[in-house]
């Protein structure tokens, strides 16, 4: 197992690597000029090739990538072309927003998905099992925008129950803190919910079905043990695939959610980042995420051992 | 599973997918199936108005009317007006067709790619794994938006470029979620033994993998063309879909966003449809995976 | 639904448990900006959103009236001689920049510099005229001038006339920004990325009596829906740029006032005509095709469909509310039979396309479509392209489009709107239009002594651009302010910005 993490670790370099490159690259793919787009209104030739020469993106792409690869060693990664901010600065910035709003949407998701799921494969066919089956299908179709929008017409404007918007971090004030989550995170749980619900569900009905769950039934043990111990366990892989795959995607940003409740979190940050071609916050964002997924990742290939003790054997 | 001639040495006693007769069971299965049956015609009813768009005694989706800005569903216009005056229903018939095909097509894209790669990796593991597995990361972090953006310019608006964009930025959930079954599976006994009496690889991946692989397959499929008819409007948006005033589901509800308070219809219409097109596909699904699983009875 | 609706429910009833403090901001003014603000040096600064915060941070040399006269500010008299080449100007005293340094003409002789001489600085073409200052006193500055420039007052009363400590801006360099040091009502206390700007009061500020809130923080909102959501659960106290569809909302709840001003700039479409290879096309080569797009559109129809008439039909770079409007030209009806006239002159009477490039946020779209339908009826088949911002630009600049819809928020003086897109060599001449005429016309009207002098010279040639439609204009954007009712003696000005002199909380 732990022959299994480092080599995984090692890896994961490479990937790394590969993605920086990719995105070093799409700079001199994508149209626009980050310093034309900076100008908005001010578009004077003189100090636009002034500062290009600056900024060094006048510079080979790969002098540029080296560059930033030096400087990114030693945990500089530049500054941000439309605030001046510096990058690490940034994210030092939004990184705990984001976990903390992945992680609260997570619970919501979780909490809510799969025992639903369980829940409806044990009564399959039921009306249960329709209700569960409509709600999850409807928190999915339905936009989290609509949803965000109609929650704070609804608890902050009307009830005046929660802030409409606007952030605070854990440390200023905790329950404030947790509040102002409340609403999106909700917004964004419900939707993976949905999803964590259907494939419960799905991977429920398969190993309820299994002879080794009737043998258990056959054995006399109580229904509860059967269907959380016997099947729960074996029906987790695709639910564990999925929830360290959402938990990246959380990461990554839900920028609309982000957008609505006025979050200022990486999705954000990333998407107007992408807009103003801010491409070292681009470049930042993407190296953080990408960790970010190598890791679930990770996670979710040891969860495999532990869940199913044949492949900890091999 | 189709095969008749299979190899003496598996009987159906030892071969939980040949336990029955395949292709009766499972239509009979499937068509005793009542959801999947509202499923089908809930998916035929919005292909049918898809393809029956041009012919429909329908208005013009783009003639606008000044006079009838955002006007709540009335005779005239049964589902109300949008923001310039122009027909909702209209508009959402018309719409069907961007809608069912971005969401089709581009969960066909990532089903093709994402399944057969997610086979290999889960299946051999060591390399083969290792490197499928850096690139779906890699893609997994690119954000979708450079993708579509780079993808836009070079491409320029076509329905058909944007379903590829999104079909390939959906191919990484397919892979992980088809690795991860394949590397539980492999370790079942029956997939061991297959391997042991010298079945050929290819053989092994079909009969004993794939069965095993499709119902989360399946599930997540059905539940990625809701996701893939939004993201159609966010991609027209970057001028890589649809361009206006061609309608789709999507663009419509990005286009509502604004107007909640005042139009509440003109984002209703295309969520309902949105929600019961998932609904539709995701009932058909069940059905499909309780006809193909070979241990329910 | 179960597990649902208990979550819903558990989550509600923490909620109410949590409710004990909800805090009047009684002396705290939360604004909400349609964005986040850039870089917040008044030398590099390019955003309007920027332009607001300033207005709390950082004072100028001269202000407006919201009538755009030109008022003290931090200059309390000026001087233009004879021959218009030298400005000497007359500074107040008891002055203090927000880390103590003092306001003096060293102080402004060092600004001056560093807009012209910073490398990241964007106000370099806006001062271009002032060759040099001389310091004739602790509380007096000669501006040497190459030549007489009638735009400059103007300039020095936005951020090329900011002052910014000399002291500090020495000592951060490039990097001003991250904490800026000015002389405004408000000095700046915090920022975090794409959620607040937070200043608080100056307590030397030389009109502190005039500001009644121990601060003021904007925060970046971008939804419409939302911003006004906000207001009315009182989580802002005050929003930017109201969208005109929502005004009927606003306006109906009791709690909310809603002030609005035309603005400065305008909206339309600028079309190639000699930007690169793809203007030489019909529409670039014949400006009776041009023409009759522009019979082709109703705009008092487009205001009215797109922002419920609550913006202002334009067919000049000015809205009619300005004193250099030309209002011998006023904006006409649609006419059809016109357009179609026009059309098959030109040689096209069976119709002919358009591609319009638009920028992907929906009230271009919305416009645009609008556009679409009414050029369709003259036979304009336009196609749209939705484009990302800077996709848009790019492609505009690098002449890679037919014809573009794009705005300019728009300039105190009337050079700001003209000059740099109208004259042969315009920084901003994305058409590549050329008229020799126009470039007399717009050059003369920069060095004009008297308003009189250069309103015939504007007036001439508004008349020639409205011949040539290089530039077609549509509409003028209002500024829409929508705040809390216990906010009083706010003033609405046409430049957009939020002056807090004067305004008071009164609950």
């Amino acid at each position: 197992m732990l022959r299994f993490l480092s080599r995984r670790v090692l890896i994961a370099l490479p990937t790394i690597v590969l993605i920086s490159i990719f995105v070093f690259a799409l700079q001199k793919l994508l149209p626009g000029d980050p310093l034309l787009v900076m100008a908005g209104e001010e578009r004077d030739p003189a100090v636009l090739e002034a500062l290009r020469e600056k900024y060094r993106l006048n510079d080979p792409i790969p002098v540029q990538y080296f560059a930033w690869i030096g400087n990114a060693l030693q945990g500089d990664l530049g500054v941000s072309l439309r605030t001046g901010q510096p990058v690490t600065e940034l994210m030092a910035e939004k990184l705990p927003v984001t976990i903390q709003l992945a992680v609260m949407s997570m619970i919501f998701a979780l909490v809510i998905g799969i025992p639903a799921g369980i829940l409806s494969a044990y009564k399959k066919g039921t009306v249960t099992d329709y209700v569960a089956n409509v709600i999850a299908l409807s928190g999915l179709s339905i936009p989290n925008f609509w949803l965000g929008i109609m929650l704070i017409l609804l608890v902050s404007v009307k009830w005046q129950l929660l802030p409409a918007s606007g952030y605070v971090p854990l440390s200023e004030d905790f329950w404030q803190s947790i509040r102002t989550m409340l609403m999106p995170s909700f917004v964004l749980g419900t939707a993976l919910a949905a999803t964590l619900m259907r494939h419960t569900r799905s991977s429920m009905l398969g190993v309820l079905s299994a002879d080794y769950v009737r043998t258990a039934r056959a054995k006399g043990l109580s229904e509860r043990v059967v269907v959380l111990k016997h099947g729960l366990r074996n029906a987790l892989t695709p639910i564990v695939t999925l929830t360290a795959l959402l938990f990246g995607e959380l990461v990554a940003g839900a920028v609309l959610t982000e957008q609505i409740f006025t979050i200022p979190g990486f999705g954000k940050l990333v998407v107007d980042a992408v807009f103003n071609r801010d491409y070292a916050v681009v470049q930042g964002i993407v190296l953080v995420t990408a960790v970010g997924f190598i890791f679930m990742n990770l996670v979710a290939d040891a969860l495999y051992f532990v869940l199913n003790p044949r492949l900890r054997e091999q | 599973m189709t095969d008749a001639a299979t190899p003496s040495t598996i009987t159906a006693a030892t071969d939980p997918v040949l336990a029955a007769k395949p292709e009766n069971r499972v239509w009979k299965k499937f068509r005793s199936h009542k959801s999947a049956l509202f499923g089908g015609i809930l998916v035929t009813f919005f292909v049918a108005i898809a393809v029956l768009a041009p012919i429909l005694p329908i208005a013009d989706p783009a003639a606008t009317d000044w006079g009838a800005v955002r006007k709540a569903p009335s005779w005239d216009h049964w589902m109300g007006t949008d923001e310039i005056g122009r027909d909702v229903m209209a508009r959402m018939i018309w719409g069907a067709q961007a809608s069912l095909l971005a969401g089709v097509v581009s969960v066909g894209i990532a089903l093709m790619l994402g399944v057969p790669l997610g086979i290999m990796a889960g299946y051999f593991g060591g390399w083969t794994d290792a490197v499928i597995s850096r690139c779906t990361e890699a893609l997994l972090a690119a954000p979708f938006l450079i993708l579509a953006i780079a993808l836009a310019a070079f491409l320029g608006p076509s329905l058909t470029n944007a379903m590829i964009a999104i079909g390939i930025s959906a191919t990484p959930i397919f892979i992980r979620l088809t690795r991860g079954q394949v590397i539980n599976i492999k370790s079942e006994d029956y997939v061991e033994s297959a391997h042991a009496i010298g079945l050929p690889t290819p053989r092994i991946l079909t009969r004993y993998i794939l069965p095993n692989v499709l119902p989360p397959i399946l599930v997540q499929a059905t539940l990625t063309i809701a996701t893939a008819i939004i993201a159609e409007a966010s991609l027209s948006f970057l001028g890589l879909g649809q361009q206006p005033p061609e309608p789709s589901w999507g663009s419509m509800l990005n286009t509502a966003k604004n107007f909640l308070n005042q139009a509440p219809w003109m984002a209703m219409w295309p969520g309902i449809s949105i929600f019961l097109v998932v609904l539709g596909f995701n009932l058909l699904g069940d059905g499909l995976r309780d006809a193909l699983d070979p241990r329910e009875h | 639904m179960t597990y649902i609706k208990t979550a819903m429910v558990t989550a509600l009833m923490g909620a109410t448990a949590l409710t004990a403090a909800a805090p009047a901001f009684a002396k705290d003014l939360r604004i909400a900006l349609q964005s986040d603000a850039d870089v917040l040096d008044p030398d590099q600064s390019r955003t309007f959103v920027g332009r607001i915060v300033y207005a709390s941070l950082c004072d100028k040399l001269v202000d407006i009236t919201p009538d755009l006269e030109i008022i003290p500010q931090l200059a309390t008299g000026w001087e233009t001689s004879e021959d218009g080449t030298e400005i000497t100007m007359t500074l107040r005293e008891g002055v203090v920049f927000h880390d103590g340094t003092p306001f003096n003409a060293e102080a402004v002789a060092a600004n001056i510099e560093r807009s012209q001489t910073l490398d990241e600085s964007r106000r370099k073409s806006e001062l271009s005229s002032i060759t040099g200052t001389e310091v004739t006193g602790e509380y007096e500055i000669k501006l040497m001038l190459a030549g007489p420039d009638a735009t400059l007052m103007a300039q020095l009363a936005d951020r090329a006339g900011m002052m910014v400590s000399p002291t500090a801006a020495a000592a951060a360099g490039a990097d001003f920004g991250l904490n800026p040091v000015c002389s405004g009502p408000f000095s700046f206390t915090e920022r975090v990325a794409q959620d607040k700007i937070v200043l608080t009061k100056f307590d030397d500020y030389w009109n502190a009596d005039a500001i009644n809130f121990d601060s003021v923080t904007f925060l970046p909102i971008p939804d419409t829906t939302v911003r006004l959501a906000n207001l009315q659960s009182g989580d802002i106290d005050m929003l930017e740029r109201l969208a005109a569809t929502d005004l009927a909302q606003a306006e109906a709840d009791e709690n909310i006032v809603v002030d609005r001003a035309v603005s400065l700039g305008y909206q339309g479409i600028t079309f190639n005509i000699n930007n690169g290879e793809r203007g030489d096309n019909p529409w670039g080569n014949d400006k009776r095709l041009r023409q009759a797009l522009s019979y082709a559109i109703d705009r008092e129809a487009l205001n009215q469909v797109v922002f419920e008439g609550a913006f202002a039909a334009g067919n000049q770079p000015f809205p009619s509310t300005s004193p250099w409007y030309n209002a011998s030209l006023p904006v006409e009806g649609q006419d059809i039979e016109k357009a179609k006239a026009l059309l098959a002159e030109a040689g096209f009477p069976d119709g002919i396309d358009l591609e319009v490039q638009v920028p992907n946020s929906t009230v271009p779209l919305a416009v645009m479509q609008v556009v679409q339908a009414m050029a369709g009826q003259a036979g304009i088949n336009i196609s749209l392209t939705s484009k990302e911002f800077a996709t848009l630009l790019s492609d505009q600049s690098a002449g890679d489009y037919q014809a573009s819809q794009i705005g300019w928020s728009g300039r105190i003086d009337p050079d700001g709107n003209n000059h740099q897109f109208a004259t042969t060599d315009g920084g901003i001449n994305d058409s590549k239009y050329s008229n020799p005429k126009m470039d007399e016309l717009l050059n003369a009207a920069r060095v004009g002594s008297t308003t009189e002098e250069r309103k015939a010279l504007y007036d001439e040639a508004i008349a020639i651009m409205l011949e040539d439609l290089n530039r077609l204009f549509l509409y003028h954007v209002t500024w829409i302010w929508a705040y809390n009712d216990s906010i009083k003696g706010f003033t609405p000005y046409p430049d957009g910005m939020i002056r807090l002199e004067g305004v008071t909380w009164e609950e």
